[in-house]
This record gives structure tokens, C-alpha cells and sequence, in this order.
């Protein structure tokens, strides 16, 4: 028996850019604070008032999978997740080059790559975010509040052009 | 690990740069952030120090938990002889600076001198450099940061800086930080000007090591779940501080057209349901931001909704800019808030300070005192919004004769304005009070009228003494972690039991302070917040260090009394209306006219008041005159206080 895919699923707009979840995440993984540490990231334009939560997607077909000439990179199914194998990896970097997102990091003091790897099961980056703005998602579920937020556009848009014709 | 964190010596005449490690035996005794900057206030300082000299110092710090694995710890803390009283000034800022600062490898900076030209510090893992800052020079604040994001190639650089108002040395310019993370009061940032160092620079990726990670992480989570489900919280992290207007101005708390009224009338446009309205119209359903791991995110957002700045990106307003720009000079308009709170910011002077000189001049050209011509023609009267937005451009930039005058700050300002223009005045030590209106609650008037850096309600104020708790629960609360079993007053007219409330925060508020968390954390706004048992066991968890509840009190009640050390030795005299404990004469003497039935006649009793600043002296082990006795700085291991220790 196996339990169903989750995702880590980022809705921004609901950011306050505290970066709590750079916090834990450091703590959790190397028992330290340091937000180079972490393997989600806060992304922000200050100036505009806007943050960006990045991290791994755990792709179908990663990229840094597919260019680790290491083999180091490899999905696991099971648990919904691309891991890395120390064992295996060279430091190369191609991964961090590779990713689409900026979500594989390097961590310059111990010289290897990190990613996000859901905390098993239990994100912490998920459990501590005050506005939900990381969640943990069924996978099939990752599009059911997007189209739920773009209902409620569009029903207010009508309401607008039913008083318009009034 | 925290306690690693060096501090480091700049002196900006000279160029000379020196770190050293923070002994424990200090840590023990002043713990950090403001705490340990008080010591070292009281240790690098002579008497009589010239405030805008090369010999007063310039402390910048975080606190001991600052960057550990406890939320909302990010406060950056000042420190200086203020540019605004002569007094103590200090000030206590949001933002992401001070864990920066840690990760960079420090906790403290210790900044004298003057450099020959404008500079900045660029501290970058343990290494300080004093760059040119000839490029960022005249620059506004915001506009400071992404120049030195951009010098330096790297968007992670956190900055303190200062605006055009600091460069021009307004008494009470502010440090800054972000959009409008604010060091206010007390001038800090015309301290910054008067040594021509236009910013702090810092970025940071040395790990601070957690003493116990998984428990630390567990009690955070902890710590969290009991400030999110205070309702106080939940509504600050929704529409902000200006939520506290709503209750305050219907009781009859704010105080209006200067001092005249306590109660803004027909301002419905300032509510808070308002100013949520613009951020929803402007920036959407989700505008509130935070400041580092901080899960309250009381910071408003919005752009400006019309005016010569419209479209602007700007964040708050606060409480007290509902006040500064609304109720003291009679404007009643959201925008005219929002337009002053923008210009304050990018400028870098205090919000409270400067509503409340423009308001004060208003009331003095009402009154004649001021004339025409003295404002080059500016029609100078409450309720024009246009005068008020004129007048802050001009105090920013010393233009005319009354902004010039007024930049100087308060007490200066009554001197060259004469007449009895001091009498209008509302102001303790120097600085100007909050809009709060403090005739019907003894409680915040003593605690303006004690406060270390002048009338500030952020050093002691008992604000939930306003929610009627039950006795009960003020037992509870009010003894521990030292006992206590004198009166207490569930009734916020009352005398009684009031200057051990004020003491009690004193104390609260100087703790964290010194640990660098945020007051709204505290039992500053909600009664069921975490305390000094909380403190004690995140202490423990994130730094290995064994520091009681009793500690903790213990290490407060001693910085409090260096601070007071401090201002004593400037010339802190009780009853001194300029540099004492005394408040405004109209406290005594104008009753309220407006507000709730049981508000409505009330004033600060003399008498009574004066028992209250003597009971008040007596919890700190003060003499009459508020001088600490000698067996008080025994008992505290203050007697050979300066010690040049650090």
C-alpha cells in the first residue's frame, strides 16, 4: 500500500515575505540558522511589494536528473520526490545550473548541493507558514483552488456586467 | 552559535576597526540589543558629550536571540546621546538588519568619530569595510538601498540608512530600513548624519549554531500557536496597527487639533475599515507583509491613491500616523495620511515628532504666537492638509525660517519662537508624546511621564490595563516571576497599583529588548502573550544558557537603571518640565471634553500623580529626586558602573 503523491504547492500572492520558512528549514535540515541553508527560498522585489516562494517541484522529468552526469539524481516515486545520493555525487553543480527554478542550491561552507525533500512527508516550511501560502497538496488536487479563485472572478465580473445592463 | 557573535569597534575619524568577543560574565549581566548597549552608552560616553560630535557613539545591535531558531527576534536596536533631548535616545526597528547582522558575525557596533566625507559600512561575513558614499549621498531612503544593492552586486544586502532628513541633521531624523521599517524617536538618524555615514551595509551567511535545534524548533511552533490565536494578533495581521484607532478615538484617546480635544471628530476617513479599503483597491485581498519569521505580518501595504505621488508603492500607515497626520493637525483625510506617511519615509524623520511640531505650530498661530510672516505666508491653520504636506517638505530640507527653526526639535524651537509658546508644548524630557490622549488613564501618564528616552509609550506602557481584566487575572500576571501582593486596579481611571503596572512593563519591555523580539509578542498588547517563563526556556533551547525567569527580570531592572544612570548624569532633574518627569501642565489643569460618559472631565490629579511617580521610585529603589540609593546599585552590581569593561 502506498499513500498518494503530494506536491508542494506555492500560492504567492499570499507571501508576507517573513521568510520563517528559510528559518525552519535550515534548522530542521542542518540544525543551524542560515537561510543560505535552506531549501526553500523567498524571492522579493521590496520595492513592489512582492515575494516569490521558490522551491523544488519534484518534476515528472527533472532536469537535474536527466544532466547529473553522476547519476547522482534519481526520482523516488514512492515518496514523491527526487532525491540526491551523496554517495554518488561529484559537487559538479550541473544540477544547480540546469534547474528551471533556481531550486537546487549550493551550499558553499560544506561544498554540496541540497533540495527540498518534502521533510518526508511533513514539510516544515508548510507547518509553520502563518497565511498558507506553501501547502502540501494531493497532486491532482495542485489546480482545484486556482480554478475555485478564477470562478470567483469570473462571477463577480458578471455581477459587475448584470448591474452594467440594469 | 549566538554567543559567538563579536562586537566590533569603528571609529570613523581614524579608520580604525577592531572586533572582540563578547565575554559571558557581560552577557549575564546586560544579556544584549538594548540592554548591553546601555552599558556601553554609559561606558563610552563623558558627561556632557556633545551629541552631534565626533565623541558620541553610535550602537547598533541585535539581540541574543537574534537569528536563532525563535520567531519574530529580528529588532534591530540604536543607541546614542540623542540628537532630539541631549537625553538618552534609542530606538527599536523591524525590518531583516539585525539577523543579517548575525549571520555577518556580529551583534554589536560601536561607532565613533566623524568621517571626513560622506560614507557607508559594508560588513560582509566577519570583515568591515568604510566605503565612499559620495554615489548614495542625497539620495531618499528606498532610493539608498537599491544604489547599494546595486554597488554592491548583490540583492541580499540588508541596509540601516539615513534620507535627506538625517543629511540635513533634523533632530529627530530616523535610521531606516525596507520600505518603512522605522528607528524612530530620538533622532538616531541625525546622529548618523553628524558622522557623515550615510548607511550601514550587511550581508551574512555564517550558520548560527542552534544549543538544542529540535526542541528550539518544536517550542517555536509552540511559541507561534499562542500568538496567532490571540485575537489582538489576528486582527493586526489583518488590517495593522491602525486597528487601535477604531477603540481609542471612539473612548476619547486621541488627542486632536494639538491638545485641545481628545477625540478626532467626523473621521470616518481615517478608520481603519478605510485605510484596509485602499490596500484592498490597490494592492488586493493579500497586503500584509512581515518582517523577518515574524507570523503576525502587521505591515500594511498599498500604493497611494491620488496625490502628487499616486501610485506609489508604500507600506503602513501605523497608528501613530493616523494620529501624527490625522487627528493632531485636524486633517481627516485617509490620503493626506498616506501621502504624509510616504513622504516620512522616503525622507527618514520620525512620523510621531513631525505631525506633532506642524500640529504644535498650528495651535501656536492660532494663538497668535506665530505669525504670517514667520512662515514665509503659509496658511498654517488646523485642518489644512496642504500646509502640513508643505510644511514636511520643508522641514526635511530646512527651507524658511519656521521649518528651520522647527527641524532643531522641540525645546530649542520654544526658545526661538518665546512667548509662551513652551506652555503648548506636549512633550517629557524633549520629545514629543504620542497622539494618545493620557488625561483619563494614570497608568500611561506615568509611564509617558517615567520613559527612559522621553514621552514614549514603548518603554512602559501598561496598554492592556485598558481591558478591564479581572483582578484575578492581574494577580496573575503582575507577580511573576518577582511576587507581589500590593493593590491592583482592574479600572484604568484608578490611582492605585498603577506604578508597579508601569515598573512590571518597564521591566517586560526592557527584556525583550535585550533577547530582540518584537513587542507585540509581549504582554504589551495582548494579556495572554508569551512572558519571562517563555523567555527563559527559549533562551535556553537556542543559546544553552541557564537564565531564569528571576535572571531575566533582574538583568532588565539593572539596564533600566544604567539608562536612568545615563540620563542622570546629562541632568535629569523630577520636577524639570524640560528634562524631567513632570508632564505638560494641561494633563493637570484642561479637563477632556469629548469621549465615552466616564471619560468625559477627567485630568491627571497632581497629587495623586506625584504619589504615583513616588511609589513608582520606590519599586526601583530610587530616592525622591529618582537618583538609584546606593544599596540599590550594590544590589544590582551597578556601584562601579562606568567599569570599561567592554
Amino acid at each position: 500500500m502506498h499513500e498518494p503523491n503530494k506536491v508542494l504547492k506555492t500560492d504567492y500572492n499570499k507571501c508576507t515575505g517573513c521568510r520563517l520558512c528559510e528559518l525552519v528549514c535550515a534548522v530542521k535540515h542542518d540544525h543551524v540558522s542560515n537561510p543560505t541553508r535552506s531549501r526553500i527560498r523567498v524571492i522579493k522585489w521590496e520595492s513592489e511589494g512582492i515575494y516569490v516562494p521558490i522551491s523544488c517541484q519534484q518534476c515528472e522529468d527533472a532536469p537535474c536528473a536527466i544532466a547529473c552526469p553522476a547519476k547522482a539524481l534519481s526520482r523516488n516515486a514512492e515518496r514523491g520526490r527526487v532525491e540526491v545520493d551523496y554517495d554518488k555525487c561529484i559537487g559538479c553543480r550541473t544540477c544547480v545550473s540546469v534547474c528551471p527554478f533556481g531550486a537546487m542550491h549550493f551550499v558553499a561552507a560544506d561544498r554540496k548541493v541540497i533540495k527540498c525533500d518534502l521533510c518526508d512527508g511533513d514539510p516544515q516550511c508548510v507547518r509553520f507558514c502563518d497565511t498558507k501560502a506553501v501547502n502540501l497538496v494531493d497532486a491532482g488536487d495542485v489546480s482545484l483552488q486556482k480554478g475555485r479563485e478564477a470562478a470567483k472572478r469570473l462571477q463577480a465580473a458578471d455581477r459587475t456586467a448584470s448591474t452594467l445592463v440594469a | 552559535m549566538a554567543l559567538n557573535r563579536k562586537i566590533a569597534y569603528i571609529d570613523l575619524t581614524t579608520g580604525e576597526i577592531t572586533a572582540k568577543p563578547i565575554p559571558v560574565e557581560i552577557r549575564n549581566k546586560f544579556i544584549g540589543g538594548r540592554g548591553l548597549d546601555a552599558y556601553l552608552l554609559y561606558n563610552h560616553t563623558k558627561q556632557g558629550v556633545d551629541p552631534l560630535g565626533p565623541d558620541n557613539v553610535l550602537l547598533i545591535s541585535g539581540g541574543l536571540l537574534t537569528a536563532t531558531c525563535a520567531s519574530a527576534t529580528t529588532r534591530t536596536h540604536i543607541m546614542a546621546k540623542s540628537a532630539l533631548t541631549g537625553m538618552l535616545g534609542s530606538t527599536n526597528m523591524g525590518g531583516f538588519f539585525a539577523p543579517e547582522l548575525a549571520w555577518a558575525g556580529f551583534h554589536h557596533l560601536v561607532i565613533r568619530g566623524k568621517a571626513e566625507k560622506p560614507v557607508y559600512l559594508f560588513i560582509h561575513n566577519g570583515e568591515i569595510q568604510i566605503r565612499d558614499a559620495k554615489n548614495i549621498w542625497g539620495k531618499s531612503v528606498t532610493e539608498t538601498q537599491w544604489a547599494i544593492r546595486e554597488e554592491l552586486n548583490d540583492p541580499e544586502v540588508k541596509s540601516l540608512v539615513i534620507g535627506p532628513a538625517g543629511e540635513n541633521l533634523v533632530r529627530w531624523a530616523n535610521v531606516m530600513t525596507g520600505i518603512k521599517n522605522s528607528g524612530g524617536r530620538s533622532g538616531m538618524g541625525c546622529i548618523m548624519g553628524s558622522k557623515n555615514l550615510k548607511a550601514v551595509a550587511v550581508r551574512g551567511t555564517m550558520d548560527v549554531a542552534i544549543a538544542h535545534p529540535v526542541e528550539a524548533l518544536e517550542y517555536n511552533k509552540r511559541f507561534i500557536d499562542q500568538i496567532t490565536s490571540s485575537k489582538v494578533n489576528q486582527t493586526m495581521g489583518t488590517i495593522g496597527t491602525p486597528f487601535i484607532w477604531g477603540a481609542t478615538n471612539s473612548w476619547g484617546g486621541v488627542r486632536t487639533r494639538n491638545f485641545q480635544f481628545n477625540q478626532c471628530d467626523y473621521s470616518d476617513d481615517l478608520e481603519p475599515e478605510r485605510i484596509d479599503e485602499i490596500a484592498l483597491e490597490t494592492v488586493g485581498e493579500n497586503h500584509m507583509a512581515a518582517c523577518f519569521a515574524c507570523q503576525v505580518h502587521c505591515r500594511g501595504k498599498h500604493r497611494l491613491p491620488s496625490g502628487p505621488y499616486k501610485g506609489r508603492y508604500s507600506e503602513g500607515p501605523e497608528y501613530t500616523s493616523q494620529g501624527a497626520f490625522g487627528a493632531e493637525p485636524d486633517c481627516k483625510h485617509a490620503d493626506t495620511v498616506l501621502t504624509c506617511n510616504y513622504l516620512v519615509n522616503e525622507y527618514g524623520m520620525d512620523t510621531l515628532e513631525t505631525g506633532s511640531m506642524i500640529s504644535w505650530a498650528m495651535e501656536l498661530m492660532e494663538l497668535g504666537i506665530l505669525t504670517k510672516e514667520q512662515t514665509d505666508g503659509l496658511d498654517l491653520r488646523f485642518g489644512n492638509d496642504e500646509a502640513l504636506i508643505e510644511m514636511i517638505h520643508r522641514i526635511c530640507h530646512r527651507k524658511g525660517w519656521l521649518a528651520n527653526v522647527l527641524a532643531d526639535g522641540g525645546l530649542p524651537a520654544a526658545e526661538k519662537i518665546g512667548k509662551n509658546s513652551f506652555d503648548y508644548l506636549i512633550q517629557v524630557k524633549g520629545m514629543n508624546n504620542l497622539h494618545s490622549d493620557e488625561r483619563g488613564t494614570p497608568a500611561l501618564a506615568l509611564n509617558i511621564a517615567t520613559a527612559s528616552r522621553g514621552s514614549d509609550h514603548l518603554r512602559s506602557r501598561p496598554a492592556i490595563d485598558l481591558y478591564h481584566l479581572p483582578e484575578p487575572v492581574l494577580r496573575k500576571i503582575y507577580s511573576s516571576p518577582i511576587p507581589y501582593d500590593g493593590p491592583l486596579s482592574s479600572e484604568q481611571t484608578d490611582y492605585e497599583g498603577k506604578p508597579w503596572q508601569v515598573f512590571w512593563h518597564e521591566n517586560c519591555y526592557m527584556a525583550v529588548d535585550m533577547l530582540g523580539i518584537c513587542k507585540y509578542h509581549t504582554m504589551f498588547l495582548g494579556a495572554t502573550h508569551p512572558n519571562f517563563e517563555d523567555w527563559s526556556r527559549v533562551v535556553q533551547l537556542n543559546t544553552g544558557l541557564d537564565y531564569s525567569p528571576v535572571h531575566l527580570w533582574e538583568a532588565a531592572v539593572r539596564c533600566n537603571m544604567i539608562e536612568r544612570l545615563f540620563n542622570l548624569r546629562e541632568g535629569m532633574t523630577r520636577y524639570d518640565l524640560k528634562k524631567g518627569e513632570m508632564l505638560n501642565h494641561r494633563y493637570f489643569d484642561e479637563p477632556l471634553q469629548r469621549g465615552a460618559p466616564g471619560v468625559v472631565g477627567r485630568k491627571i490629579d497632581k497629587k495623586k500623580f506625584v504619589k504615583m511617580v513616588d511609589e513608582f521610585y520606590a519599586h526601583k529603589g530610587l530616592d525622591e529626586k529618582g537618583a538609584p540609593k546606593p544599596e540599590t546599585l550594590k544590589k544590582l552590581g551597578l556601584e562601579n558602573e562606568p567599569s570599561h569593561l567592554l
